[in-house]
């Protein structure tokens, strides 16, 4: 059964985004950890960088494969979740609470309606599985 | 989709499936780091019976097979084994196999899953001019891998005392359940370990009875992801990477399985030209100094230079390094200190003798 929780925002890359009032969390969904497989390294960029909605800001690793994470918004890094470089395996752990990845600082927060909501993901998936 | 006769047992032990050659394939069952460190310190079982077989039976099986492969076949006894390949004329490889020889009069040839087809179509057209019958015996074995410093303990403990008695890269054929099966001391892991060819409806049986029989080995069932690890550490060639058929075997490495002094063979001439003319590539094996993980393609750097690219790579679980290995132009060595481009960085790492695990 994959999580999917309601309260959070989705991209079809399978990265989820959490709206507080002036910063998003950012991080990967259920549905990418598990396909990976265990996480062993993830390449973060640096607190201070600016991200555009859609470029890649950096990557997660497993033994076999590898995953670009894609900017959801445009923003600058506040946060970066540094716990990754030693534990990569949080992300599998819990994926939506201490596996968060990057806090960010919106530039335009009209981009947030770019983004899917659970029900739009959790369809998105279901298509995903079918072709 | 094919699958092997231990689908439903992987199905039932929650395994990720995926499609590999054609086959449905277990990739990992409880992790790929855990399967690894499994077989490096206790007993791992891979279902392996998506490989091919291919039978080489008549009165010039030993003439056909010395010519079909670059290895020397004639220094090859009964009940043993070798590693060698299969090329083109051209030099590029068709396969890497393991041939065992029954007698001068019957080889028996594991090949890749993914070239399974190809190389018994390659083989049968090549046969015209020897007597020889050639059969594809792909569907009539299961395969199991049973890899590890323990795994003779467990193989002694369900087959027998005549597991003893196999040599390094030697065969025997044991009587069990009803059937007669090999076990063949050989692996693609480093470790101490055998692969048992079987009739293929008995595949469940044996591997239930390897667990049954392997709870106090810790014996744990293992998947492709953990076996690309294993091998990738021992610096092993796989097909499709560090050979293909426009990558010959004097480039990767394997120049210890062409015997170019021995009798002749598909694609000799050509090697031997190659040999001749200095070689253009060499195939490398690094360890990142920089963080990143080395990945096939990623583009190779030795001062400045692109000198070629990344064949495979994966981060080392019994290291706790990245590893690789890579394709590049032979001139470019210099102290040992490359760069690889890892998302658009260029990142520092050295190379280092192999196997990557001492």
């Amino acid at each position: 059964m994959v999580d999917i929780p309601n309260d959070l925002k989705y991209t079809e890359e399978h990265e989820w985004a959490r709206v507080k009032d002036d910063w998003i969390e950012i991080g990967v969904t259920d549905y990418a950890q598990d396909a990976l497989g265990e996480i062993v390294f993830v390449e973060l960029p640096g607190e201070g960088d600016d991200i555009t909605i859609g470029d890649t800001f950096g990557g997660i690793e497993s033994t076999k494969s590898v995953s670009d994470l894609y900017a959801p918004i445009s923003g600058e890094i506040i946060e970066i979740n540094e716990a990754l470089l030693e534990s990569p395996e949080i992300i599998n752990e819990d994926p939506y609470g201490s596996g968060w990845i990057v806090r960010v600082k919106p530039y335009d927060s009209n981009e947030l309606e770019t983004l899917l909501d659970s029900e739009d993901y959790s369809e998105f998936i279901e298509n995903q599985a079918e072709e | 989709m094919r699958k092997t006769a231990l689908y439903d047992i992987h199905k039932n032990n929650n395994s990720k499936i995926v499609d590999f050659a054609g086959w449905q394939m277990p990739v990992v069952y409880s992790g790929i780091r855990d399967e690894h460190m499994s077989v490096r310190n206790g007993v791992g079982i891979f279902d392996v019976s998506h490989m091919g077989e291919i039978r080489i039976k008549g009165k010039q099986a030993h003439e056909f097979c010395q010519y079909l492969t670059t290895n020397d076949l004639n220094v090859v006894k009964e009940n043993q084994a070798q590693y060698t390949l299969l090329c083109e004329e051209s030099g590029g490889a068709v396969d890497d196999i393991i041939v065992y020889k029954f007698s001068d009069n019957e080889y028996f040839l594991c090949v890749n899953a993914s070239n399974a087809k190809k190389d018994y179509e390659w083989i049968v057209s090549n046969s015209k001019d020897f007597d020889v019958i050639v059969t594809d015996e792909s569907l009539n074995y299961s395969q199991l891998a049973v890899q590890g410093p323990k795994s003779r303990d467990l193989l002694l403990k369900v087959l027998g005392t005549e597991i003893d008695l196999i040599k390094k890269f030697y065969f025997n054929f044991i009587k069990w359940n009803g059937s007669v099966l090999i076990a063949a001391r050989t692996g693609y892991t480093g470790e101490e370990g055998f692969e048992i060819f079987l009739p293929w409806e008995k595949g469940p049986l044996l591997w239930n009875k390897l667990f049954e029989d392997g709870i106090q080995y810790g014996t744990t069932p293992c998947g492709l992801g953990a076996r690309d690890t294993l091998r990738l550490e021992m610096g092993y060639s796989l097909y499709g990477f560090e050979i293909d058929k426009d990558i010959n075997p004097l480039e990767s490495g394997l120049d210890r399985y062409v015997k170019l002094e021995s009798d002749d063979f598909i694609g000799k001439n050509a090697l031997l030209e190659y040999g001749r003319n200095g070689k253009k590539r060499k195939l490398i094996s690094f360890e990142m100094v920089d963080k990143g993980i080395p990945r096939n393609g990623y583009p190779i750097y030795v001062n400045d230079d692109l000198a070629g690219y990344v064949t495979s790579g994966t981060l080392s679980p019994s290291l706790g390094k990245s590893i690789g290995l890579g394709l590049v132009k032979s001139e470019s060595f210099n102290n040992g200190e490359i760069q690889v481009e890892i998302r658009n960085n260029m990142r520092k790492a050295r190379i280092v003798s192999l196997p990557f695990i001492k």
